[in-house]
């Protein structure tokens, strides 16, 4: 099993932190995993990508440009990403923001309403713990007691007391994610 | 139990030189290298192990607090990127002059001038022909991944300080900045004052009372002199030609095509020659880890076996110089780079490869 994932969206909607947590969970199951972000110009205007790959074998290239999953978090990044998912892979999206859907009729296209859910629930801050639920929900790459010893590792120890919060977030988020166009 | 960690290449090398006994680190931040100095600021190793981190007022001042430091026969390093390595050369030419042990570790982003700070391969031919001035070598090692980020540390201090010599560790940005797993081996100790004076004769101690005070400098205006010094520099470097290459061979073995590539492109290649291997092409991957001294001999032999030779870098085309050397004309080398901090994707290597070699060999095919 490879699976080769890039998260996209903006600064301070926890893509990097996402994943992270998605990285150290696999790292836990003993999977070979990668965690390569963007550091460069794009992060300074404001966007974030990192390209996480989970793998049973040895991982070949950090830096890709064609992904199994692609999770789109903006505009900019469904312009930047829709085209590099994989013939027959996954893209999912939050469509708050989203002006130009995504067309292609060679993948498996999912919506997560994760902005709405967050403010339903009063907190922002599990917006990347919903996506992640919907993201494992489709690619259920990474035990779910792996998810946790991932989230303890991965946050530091003043934060653990968030962790029952992050893991009903991911829980909510497999409920809430939606086809919205599927192969055959 | 192992000691395994998820962490960035940075961190990796910075835990690695606490590890491996390191006595001083001096630097100043860039981007993407400044990992290294918050991640030994942040872990305190003048508490672990009495280590000393010390931000400098610049590149220039850190590289001569390595030539100071080195001179007391001291585990000591700096790291920067591009643009602060080039404002180190005179002082790494000094280390050069007086065969004084140290680590360098170069992150390298796109040039020339400041450039950018994405990944680059572009300073080849600084660290491995000699960004300073007058006739000498570094070893040049160059990771392809975060545990080699992390194992580098140690073996580095371990050559610098067998042949006398400064060992670059020749990084990049997206090695630097990547998040992979790392498993930590045992602390080594840093030597004391007493072992290092019995294990470094050539080391300044201050004023000693048992021998002669060692003077190190790298200025004899004997000619004559001078060159017994730079043929005994030249005998160390063929000796180390000799003895330390080291390169990772990757499904050579019944290899048609051959990649050549070091560090992040070392990676990409991989991926390429699975793509590859999926369309029934025949290419192997031969890894340089050290880029000086360089895996002539076993590049000579491949290129026996092959058709081509694809050298990949990040760079205009530096190391595909050193590939022709050893190829010497027994099979096509060929060049594909991506230029200022551009990392070429997998499937455009292999379209490369495609293109130079194997369309030209079936139009061969097709006239005989």
């Amino acid at each position: 099993m490879t699976e080769e994932i890039i998260i996209a969206g903006f600064g301070g909607q926890g893509v990097l932190s996402m994943g992270k947590i998605l990285a150290y969970s696999g790292m836990m199951q003993n999977k070979e995993v990668s965690w390569m972000p963007s550091y460069g110009p794009e992060m300074r205007g404001g966007t974030a990508n990192v390209t996480v790959i989970i793998s049973d074998d040895r991982i070949s290239s950090p830096i890709l440009n064609q992904f199994d999953t692609a999770i789109i978090l903006n505009q900019q990044s469904m312009d930047k990403f829709e085209k590099t998912v994989k013939k027959g892979g996954v893209l999912i999206y939050d469509p708050n923001g989203i002006t130009h859907h995504p067309t292609r009729t060679d993948i498996n296209i999912y919506t997560v309403a994760a902005v709405d859910e967050a403010a339903k629930k009063g907190s922002a801050k599990v917006f990347n713990m919903l996506i992640l639920g919907a993201f494992l929900k489709l690619k259920p790459v990474v035990d779910p007691e792996y998810i946790h010893k991932g989230l303890e590792k991965s946050l530091p120890a003043r934060h653990h007391h968030t962790i029952p919060d992050n893991e009903n977030a991911i829980a909510k988020g497999k409920e809430i994610v939606m086809p919205k166009y599927l192969l055959n | 139990m192992k000691d395994i960690r998820l962490m960035k290449g940075n961190e990796a090398i910075a835990e690695g030189v606490i590890r491996a006994g390191c006595d001083g680190y001096f630097g100043y931040p860039i981007t993407p290298q400044s990992e290294v100095l918050e991640y030994l600021m942040m872990n305190k190793p003048e508490e672990r192990t009495g280590m000393i981190v010390l931000q400098a007022e610049s590149e220039i001042a850190s590289i001569h607090m390595v030539y100071g430091g080195a001179g007391c026969g001291k585990r000591v390093m700096t790291s920067s990127s591009s643009p602060g390595i080039s404002l180190m050369q005179e002082g790494i030419s000094f280390l050069a002059g007086t065969e004084l042990p140290c680590l360098l570790l170069n992150v390298v982003r796109g040039g020339p001038g400041l450039g950018t700070i994405q990944p680059s391969q572009s300073d080849y031919f600084q660290a491995v022909k000699g960004g300073g001035h007058g006739d000498y070598k570094m070893i040049v090692l160059a990771p392809a991944s975060v545990q080699e980020m992390y194992d580098f540390a140690k073996l580095g201090f371990e050559l610098a300080f067998k042949h006398r010599i400064q060992v670059m560790v020749l990084s990049d940005g997206a090695i630097g900045q990547m998040m992979e797993k790392v498993e930590l081996d045992e602390q080594v100790p840093r030597l004391t004052d007493e072992e290092i004076a019995i294990k470094y004769p050539w080391a300044t101690l201050g004023k000693p009372t048992t021998r002669e005070r060692n003077i190190i400098t790298s200025l004899d205006l004997d000619p004559v002199k001078q060159e017994k010094i730079n043929i005994h520099l030249q005998e160390k470097f063929r000796h180390i030609e000799q003895t330390e290459v080291r390169f990772e061979s990757f499904m050579c073995e019944d290899a048609e095509y051959l990649f050549v590539a070091y560090g992040s492109s070392a990676r990409v290649c991989q991926k390429a020659i699975q793509l590859g291997r999926a369309k029934g092409i025949k290419v192997g991957l031969l890894r340089p880890i050290t880029l000086f001294p360089y895996p002539t001999q076993e590049i000579a032999r491949l290129s026996k076996q092959v058709k081509g030779i694809l050298s990949v870098e990040m760079s205009a085309g530096q190391m595909v110089e050193d590939v022709r050397l050893a190829a010497n004309g027994a099979v096509p080398v060929e060049h594909y780079g991506r230029l200022g901090g551009i990392i070429p994707a997998p499937d455009e290597v292999l379209n490369v490869l495609e293109e130079k070699f194997i369309a030209k060999n079936n139009h061969g095919r097709s006239a005989n």
